[in-house]
C-alpha cells in the first residue's frame, strides 16, 4: 500500500490540533489592554513635568526599555508564550524583535554578527511601515488637495 | 546484499557501549536518570550554543570509550552528524580523536543512518570497531531553523521542542551487548507537507514506507518484536503512523513508541508534540533503551529514526518537506 499524497493532505489537516483561539484572543486583550494602559500611566505621570509631545516620546521610551530589558533576563518570552498578540501588537513586540536577535547573535561578533542581524524580524516592519507611509502620505496629498 | 532490501550482517556486529550527555529538560524529563551526563545550565562549561553542542559529542564519545576502556586509535571509523550547517556541531566536537571520519547529514534521522554504515563497513570488513555520534542542541538549532531565542511568540500544538542532547554507540565485532541483526536505508518520501511546525506529519510517511517494506520482505509484522520505536514522530506523527499502519493491515497500536514521547513529560514541560532533532532518538537509544536491552528486558526491537530533510532557505522557497526514515533491529543476546 502507498500512501496517496491528496488524501494524505487532506487528513493531515483535519487531523492536527488547532491553537485555542479564543484563550488566546482573551490573553491578547488582556495583557495588550494592560500595556496600553501602563503606557498611558506613564504618560500621565509625564505630563507633570513634560510638555505633551516630550510625555509621549518618553512613555514609549520607557516601554520600549523595559522590554530589552526583560528580554535580557529572559522573561519576556515567558509572558509572550502566555499573552501572544498582546505583547507583538504594543511597541514591546518591536523592541522584542530588535533586542532578542541581537543577543543571539552576540556571539558571532559586533559588525556581522549583532549589526548585520539585529533587524532580522523587524526588518520587513520597518522596510514595508517605511513604504505604507510613504504611500500614505501620497494618498492624503492627493486628497487634501482635491478636496 | 542489496540495500533496497533489508540486510542481515553476516557477522556479530554488537553495539559494546554507548554513552549520552544532555540538557535541562531532557533531565528533568521521565528518562531522568539514564543519561551518562547533564549540565543544567546548557553550556557544559562553554561560551556559545554551538560549542556546547560540540563539547556535549566530545564528552558522550569520551565517556563510551573509557566505559570499556577504549582508546580512540581502537576505533577504525566514527560517523557523525548533527543539524547545524555544514556539520560544524561534530566537526568541532571530535576533531581530535583522530579516528577517520565520515560527517553525516539524516536531518533527526543521523543517528539510525550511522549505525546501518557503521554496521555495513563492520560487516564487510573494513572496521573491527566503529563509532556512531549525534546531537542536537535547542538553542543552536532554534536560532538557525526558527527565531532568536529570546523572541517572544506562541507555538502552534503541532509544534515539538529540538531536544538538547548527543549520543554515541560503538559498535564492534563479537563481544558482549546488544545485536544489530537487520538494516533497511529509508528511501526519500514527499507528501508535499510544507508545514515546518507539523514535523511529525511530515516525516511519518517515510516511517510507514521504510517499515512497510521491512515487514513484507521480512514477513513479520508488529507482533514480532517487543518494540517499534521511531525517532522524533511525537504525538502527531505517532498517531498518524498508527491511523495508516492500521489501514495497511498492521495493528501497531500494543508496542509501539516514539523517543519524542518518552524524552518529555509534554503536558507538564511546555514541549507540545514532543521533542525533536538528531539528539532525541540518539539519547533515548544510548541511554534508556541500550541499558533496557543490556538488562534483557526488551528482546528484539526495531529502531526507526525519521528525518525532515530540509532547510530553512527550502521552506522560505515554499518548497515541502521531503522526509526520510532508517531502520535498524537490535536484538538483545
Amino acid at each position: 500500500m502507498k500512501i496517496d499524497r491528496n488524501e494524505y493532505g487532506e487528513f493531515v489537516k483535519k487531523h492536527a490540533g488547532k491553537s485555542p483561539l479564543l484563550r488566546n484572543a482573551a490573553a491578547a486583550f488582556l495583557t495588550g489592554g494592560f500595556i496600553c494602559t501602563f503606557g498611558q500611566l506613564l504618560f500621565t505621570v509625564y505630563l507633570n513635568f513634560a510638555e505633551e509631545e516630550a510625555a509621549r516620546t518618553l512613555s514609549t521610551v520607557t516601554l520600549i526599555f523595559i522590554t530589552a530589558l526583560l528580554t535580557g533576563i529572559g522573561v519576556f518570552d515567558e509572558i509572550a508564550k502566555f499573552a501572544g498578540a498582546g505583547t507583538l501588537v504594543p511597541i514591546t513586540g518591536f523592541a522584542n524583535a530588535v533586542v532578542s536577535p541581537a543577543i543571539d547573535n552576540n556571539a558571532e561578533g559586533p559588525i556581522l554578527g549583532m549589526g548585520a542581524k539585529m533587524f532580522i524580524v523587524a526588518g520587513p516592519v520597518i522596510v514595508y511601515g517605511t513604504l505604507a507611509s510613504a504611500v500614505w502620505g501620497v494618498i492624503y496629498y492627493i486628497v487634501k488637495t482635491c478636496f | 546484499m542489496n540495500m533496497r532490501y533489508p540486510i542481515k550482517p553476516k557477522k556479530t556486529v554488537v553495539v559494546v557501549s554507548s554513552a549520552s550527555a544532555v540538557g535541562r529538560k531532557e533531565h528533568e524529563g521521565p528518562l531522568s536518570g539514564c543519561f551518562d551526563l547533564h549540565d543544567i545550565e546548557e553550556k557544559f562549561g562553554m561560551k556559545t550554543w554551538e560549542e556546547a553542542e560540540s563539547q556535549m559529542q566530545h564528552l558522550a564519545l569520551n565517556t563510551a570509550l573509557a566505559k570499556i576502556k577504549l582508546h580512540p586509535s581502537d576505533v577504525d571509523v566514527l560517523f557523525a552528524g548533527d543539524l547545524q550547517n555544514q556539520c560544524v556541531g561534530s566537526t568541532f566536537g571530535v576533531k581530535n580523536y583522530e579516528i577517520p571520519y565520515f560527517g553525516l547529514f539524516g536531518a533527526c534521522s543521523t543517528f539510525a543512518e550511522g549505525i546501518i554504515l557503521a554496521a555495513l563497513a563492520i560487516d564487510n570488513g573494513s572496521a573491527k570497531t566503529a563509532a556512531v555520534s549525534a546531537s542536537s542542541h535547542f538553542c543552536s538549532a532554534e536560532r538557525q531553523f526558527r527565531v532568536p531565542l529570546e523572541y517572544g511568540g506562541q507555538r502552534t500544538p503541532t509544534a515539538q521542542r529540538t531536544v538538547t542532547g548527543a549520543g554515541v554507540f560503538i559498535l564492534g565485532e563479537g563481544g558482549e551487548g546488544p545485536r544489530v541483526t537487520g538494516l533497511l536505508p529509508g528511501i526519500i518520501c514527499d507528501k508535499g507537507i510544507t508545514d515546518v511546525s507539523n514535523m511529525g506529519a511530515a516525516m511519518a510517511p517515510a516511517a510507514f514506507d521504510t517499515l512497510t517494506r521491512y515487514f513484507e520482505a521480512m514477513r513479520t509484522g508488529p507482533g514480532d518484536y517487543d518494540l517499534i520505536l521511531t525517532g522524533d514522530l511525537g504525538e502527531e506523527g505517532h498517531s498518524l503512523l498508527i491511523e495508516y499502519m492500521g489501514r495497511a493491515g498492521y495493528d501497531m497500536r500494543k508496542n509501539y513508541n516514539d523517543c519524542g514521547l518518552l524524552i518529555y513529560a509534554n503536558s507538564a514541560s511546555d514541549t507540545h508534540c514532543g521533542g525533536s532533532g538528531c539528539g532525541c532518538s540518539a539519547t533515548v537509544m544510548s541511554g534508556y533503551i541500550y541499558g533496557r536491552m543490556k538488562r534483557k528486558e526488551i528482546g528484539r526491537m526495531l529502531y526507526i529514526a525519521t528525518g525532515a530533510l530540509m532547510s530553512p532557505t527550502s521552506s522560505l522557497q515554499g518548497k515541502s518537506i521531503p522526509s526520510i526514515a532508517h531502520l535498524v533491529e537490535i536484538t538483545s543476546q
